[in-house]
C-alpha cells in the first residue's frame, strides 16, 4: 500500500517537467525555497499527493518527513484533489458577526459536500477559511479567485446555480 | 529612466505627469473590496465612454489604491472637483460621463448620503468619515496609481531615500526614528528605532531586512491595502531600514492569499529595479540594496517573528525561544529586524517631515497616528487612519456613523484574537498602546469589530478560541493542549451543558495559558475569553447555570394573530388561532429565526 502511494512513476511526466524546470531556475539555496516550489507544484498539479511530496524531496536532497511536515502544517497545501472551484466562506470576525456561518451551511447543502471535500460531480471543494481581508463586504465568499461580498444565504443559491449552469454550456 | 545620481530624480520627477495636467481626475479604487463589486469594468467602460464622448484627452483616469470606504464600494472621485460617488455601477458610468465630466452637472443620487445629515454631502473632504482622519501611513492610498513609479515620485516618491543618502549617517538615522518615537503596529508596539539599532550593533557579515507582510488577524486589512495601493512607500522605507542597520538585503515576508498585493509588489520591485532603484550603487553612491518576496501558505502564528524567519527558510513556520532576538540571529543566524507594513510606511514621512512633526501628534507614550480597519455591525466599514489619543467614541460613532440600523453598541473587539472587549463605559478612553493594555486588551494590528447588543458574548469568544487553537503550531504544551481544553469548556457550556466550576476553570486555565506559553500567539490566546468573562460575567454565568433562554418566544402583547410566524415554521411548533396570540413550542423550537424574519409587528422576541 505504502509502496502504491509513494510510488513516483505515476506522476505526469510533462507537469513534472515543468516543475523541474522551476526548479532549475532557482539561484542560491534551493532548499530554503521549500515553500515556494510547494507552490508551484500545487499549482501545476492541483494538489499535492504524497508521491509527488516525496518527488519534491529528492530533487531538493530533503527528507520525505521535511516535506510532508510542511506540506500539512500550511492550511495552503492540499494532499487531496480538489474541485474545479474551490468555495471559501470567510469565517474571519467581522464576516462572522454577520452570518458566515449560514452562508457555509446553505453552500454545504446545495453543493452535497462536507468542509473541505470534494462534491460527487469533481465540481466544488468547500472550505472555511481565515479573514481574507475584505472586512467591508462582509460576509464574503470567494469561488476560485473571484470574490462575493455581502452574500446572503439565498445569493448562494445563485452562484452555486451559475457555475452548475457555465458548466453544463461546455459541455 | 535610469537614475544614476541625486539630480537624476528631481528631473524625473519634473518631467512626471501631474494631475495639475488635466482638466479632470477621475480616480477609481482597484482594492481588494472595489474590485470584487467590479471596478475593474467600470474602469473599463469609462475609458471607452470618454473615448466615444470625445473628452478622454482632457481627462486622466487613475486606477488607485484603498479610499478606505470599504462598506461603500466600488468608489469613484473626480478631482479638482472633490466629489466622490458611492456604490458605483456599471450602468451609472455613462451618466457620470454625460453629466458630471461634460455637462459639469453633479449626479446627486450617487452621493454619500450621510444618516445625520439632511443633506447630502457633495465635497468628499467634508464627508464626516474623512474629516477626523489624519492620513500618514495611507498617505498616497487612493491617491496614485500603484502600478505606476512615476505617480510615487511625483508625490516626492523615493526622496526620503535620497535625502537619508545625502545628509545623514546610518546612526543619525535610527536616531532621527528613535526621536521620532515610533513604535512597531503589528501589535507589540516595540520601539522601531531600538530594533533598528541592536540590529545594527550585532556583528554580521550580512543582515536582513524583513518586513512582516503576514496580516493574519481576522478584521485586519490595513497592511494589504498600503501594499495595494501604496507598494513603493514600502520598499523605499526597507531601503533606509537597510541603510540605517548596515543590511543589502530586503525580504518580504507575505500572506499568500493577498494575491493582488503580491502582484503590485512585483510589479513595483521590477520597476525600481529597472529605474536604478534597487541594486547596486543606488543614487551613485555605494550604497546596494536588493529586494525578494517569500510567500507563506496560510499559518497565522508567521505573524510572529521567529516563526516568520523559520517559515522563510522552508520550514515549519515554529516559534523558537528568544533571546537570542533575531536583530541577532535571525534569518539564516544573521542579524535581522522584521517591521509590520504600517510602521515602515511612516518611515518616508518621518524622514522628510522630520521627527519634530511626527512626535508632535499622537499621545505621550505612542507618537503618530494608526491606521484601524472598522468591521462588524458599524454603518461605513472600512480603513480609517486617526492620530493616536483618538476616543473610541469618535471613531465608532463620528467616523464609522454608529451601528447601521441605531441599535446599541455593546462592545468593540480590538486586537483580533490576541486582544480583548472594550465596553462602553470605556469609549470615551483615549486609544493608546499603554491604554489599551491597561484595558486589558492590546492594539493588536488595528482590527475593530464593532459588536451590538444581540451578539452573544460568550459565542464570540468561543469563536476567537477555536481559531488560536486550530491555528497554534503545536509546539508548546500550554499553547497545545490548553486552548483545546478550554475551547471545549466553552464548547460544553454553549450546549448548555456547563458546570458552574467551568467558570473557575476557564479563568485558571486562561492564566496559566498566559504565563506559560512559548510565543505571543499562546501568551494573548487566552484575552478574548479573559476579557469578556471580566466584563460580561452574566452572559457566562447564564451558560453555567444554564438559565439561558435557546428558543424564540412570542410577546402575547404585541402579537395580531395574523399566523404568518406558524406558516413559516419549519417543525411546526407555532400554534394559536386567527386574531389571538400566538405560542411557541420551547421544547420543539430550533431556534432557526424564520418566525422572527416573518412577523410584520416585531412580536417575536429573539433567544
Amino acid at each position: 500500500m505504502r509502496e502504491k502511494i509513494l510510488d513516483m512513476s505515476t506522476l505526469d511526466k510533462d507537469l513534472l517537467l515543468k516543475l523541474d524546470d522551476y526548479i532549475e531556475a532557482i539561484e542560491g539555496d534551493k532548499q530554503e525555497h521549500l515553500i515556494h516550489v510547494l507552490h508551484k507544484a500545487q499549482e501545476i498539479f492541483g494538489y499535492l499527493p504524497q508521491n509527488l511530496q516525496l518527488y519534491i524531496a529528492r530533487k531538493l536532497d530533503l527528507s520525505g518527513a521535511r516535506v510532508n511536515g510542511v506540506v500539512t502544517f500550511y492550511s495552503f497545501f492540499n494532499e487531496n484533489p480538489v474541485g474545479k472551484y474551490t468555495i471559501s466562506v470567510c469565517m474571519g470576525t467581522a464576516c462572522y458577526v454577520k452570518g458566515a456561518d449560514k452562508v457555509l451551511q446553505r453552500v454545504l447543502e446545495l453543493t452535497g459536500t462536507s468542509k473541505n471535500e470534494i462534491s460527487k460531480d469533481g465540481l466544488f471543494t468547500v472550505k472555511d477559511v481565515r479573514c481574507i481581508g475584505a472586512c467591508g463586504l462582509a460576509p464574503v465568499m470567494t469561488v476560485n479567485d473571484k470574490v462575493y461580498g455581502k452574500v446572503t444565504p439565498k445569493d448562494v443559491d445563485e452562484i452555486i446555480r451559475h457555475y452548475r449552469s457555465v458548466e453544463n454550456a461546455d459541455k | 529612466m535610469r537614475i544614476n545620481n541625486f539630480e537624476d530624480l528631481k528631473l524625473w520627477q519634473k518631467k512626471c505627469p501631474r494631475k495639475t495636467d488635466y482638466k479632470i481626475n477621475v480616480l477609481i479604487c482597484m482594492g481588494t473590496s472595489c474590485m470584487s463589486s467590479d471596478s475593474e469594468m467600470i474602469a473599463i467602460l469609462l475609458e471607452k465612454t470618454l473615448k466615444t464622448r470625445n473628452v478622454i484627452a482632457e481627462v486622466n483616469v487613475i486606477k488607485t489604491g484603498c479610499f478606505g470606504f470599504c462598506g461603500q464600494g466600488p468608489i469613484i472621485k473626480i478631482e479638482p472637483d472633490d466629489i466622490t460617488y458611492v456604490q458605483v455601477k456599471v450602468e451609472d458610468i455613462e451618466e457620470i460621463v454625460d453629466s458630471h465630466i461634460i455637462n459639469r452637472t453633479i449626479v446627486e443620487r450617487l452621493l454619500y448620503q450621510d444618516p445625520h445629515d439632511t443633506d447630502a454631502i457633495k465635497e468628499s473632504s467634508g464627508m464626516n468619515f474623512y474629516r477626523k482622519q489624519m492620513r500618514i501611513a495611507l498617505r498616497n492610498c487612493g491617491e496614485i496609481n500603484p502600478e505606476n513609479i512615476e505617480d510615487y515620485i511625483v508625490n516626492d516618491g523615493y526622496f526620503a531615500l535620497s535625502k537619508v543618502l545625502q545628509e545623514y549617517t546610518p546612526e543619525k538615522v535610527i536616531e532621527i526614528i528613535k526621536k521620532a518615537g515610533l513604535r512597531g503596529r503589528g501589535g507589540g508596539g516595540f520601539y522601531t528605532g531600538l530594533k533598528w539599532e541592536m540590529t545594527r550593533r550585532f556583528p554580521g557579515d550580512e543582515k536582513y531586512v524583513i518586513c512582516n507582510a503576514d496580516e493574519g488577524d481576522p478584521g485586519a486589512f490595513m497592511d494589504r491595502s498600503i501594499l495595494e495601493g501604496d507598494p513603493h512607500s514600502i520598499l523605499e522605507a526597507m531601503m533606509i531600514a537597510g541603510y540605517a542597520m548596515g543590511a543589502e538585503n530586503g525580504l518580504i515576508y507575505i500572506r499568500a492569499e493577498y494575491g493582488i498585493a503580491t502582484k503590485r509588489l512585483r510589479i513595483a520591485i521590477d520597476q525600481a529595479k529597472k529605474a536604478g532603484l534597487i541594486g547596486k550603487n543606488i543614487f551613485g553612491t555605494n550604497f546596494n540594496f536588493n529586494i525578494e518576496i517569500k510567500l507563506g501558505a496560510g499559518a497565522f502564528v508567521c505573524g510572529e517573528e521567529t516563526a516568520l524567519i523559520h517559515s522563510m527558510e522552508g520550514f515549519r513556520g515554529e516559534p523558537t525561544k528568544k533571546p537570542p532576538f533575531p536583530s541577532e540571529a535571525g534569518f539564516r543566524g544573521k542579524p535581522s529586524s522584521v517591521n509590520n507594513v504600517e510602521t515602515f510606511a511612516n518611515i518616508p514621512a518621518i524622514i522628510l517631515k522630520g521627527y519634530e512633526w511626527f512626535s508632535a501628534i499622537g499621545t505621550k507614550g505612542s507618537k503618530g497616528t494608526k491606521v484601524f480597519a472598522l468591521a462588524g455591525q458599524i454603518r461605513n466599514n472600512g480603513l480609517v487612519e486617526v492620530p493616536m489619543g483618538t476616543t473610541f467614541r469618535e471613531i465608532v460613532y463620528d467616523i464609522g456613523g454608529g451601528h447601521p440600523e441605531g441599535k446599541n453598541i455593546k462592545a468593540i473587539q480590538i486586537g483580533g484574537p490576541s486582544g480583548g472587549v472594550i465596553t462602553e463605559e470605556y469609549f470615551d478612553t483615549k486609544i493608546d498602546y499603554d491604554s489599551l493594555i491597561s484595558m486589558g486588551a492590546m492594539m493588536g494590528s488595528g482590527g475593530m469589530i464593532i459588536m451590538d447588543e444581540e451578539t452573544d458574548m460568550v459565542k464570540v469568544a468561543k469563536f476567537y478560541l477555536e481559531f488560536t487553537q486550530d491555528e497554534s503550531c503545536g509546539k508548546c504544551t500550554p499553547c497545545r493542549i490548553g486552548t483545546k481544553r478550554m475551547y471545549e469548556i466553552l464548547d460544553r457550556l454553549v450546549k448548555m451543558e456547563g458546570k458552574p466550576e467551568d467558570l473557575d476553570k476557564l479563568k485558571i486555565l486562561g492564566e496559566n495559558i498566559k504565563n506559560s506559553s512559548l510565543c505571543g500567539l499562546g501568551q494573548t490566546a487566552p484575552n478574548p475569553v479573559l476579557s469578556t468573562m471580566k466584563y460580561f460575567p452574566e452572559e457566562y454565568e447564564a451558560y453555567a447555570y444554564r438559565t439561558k433562554k435557546t428558543t424564540y418566544t412570542i410577546d402575547p402583547k404585541k402579537c395580531i394573530g395574523c399566523t404568518k410566524c406558524a406558516r413559516n415554521c419549519p417543525v411546526s411548533c407555532i400554534t394559536g388561532t386567527v386574531k389571538e396570540p400566538h405560542y411557541i413550542d420551547e421544547s420543539k423550537c430550533i431556534a432557526c429565526g424564520a418566525c422572527y424574519e416573518a412577523c410584520p409587528v416585531d412580536a417575536i422576541l429573539k433567544p
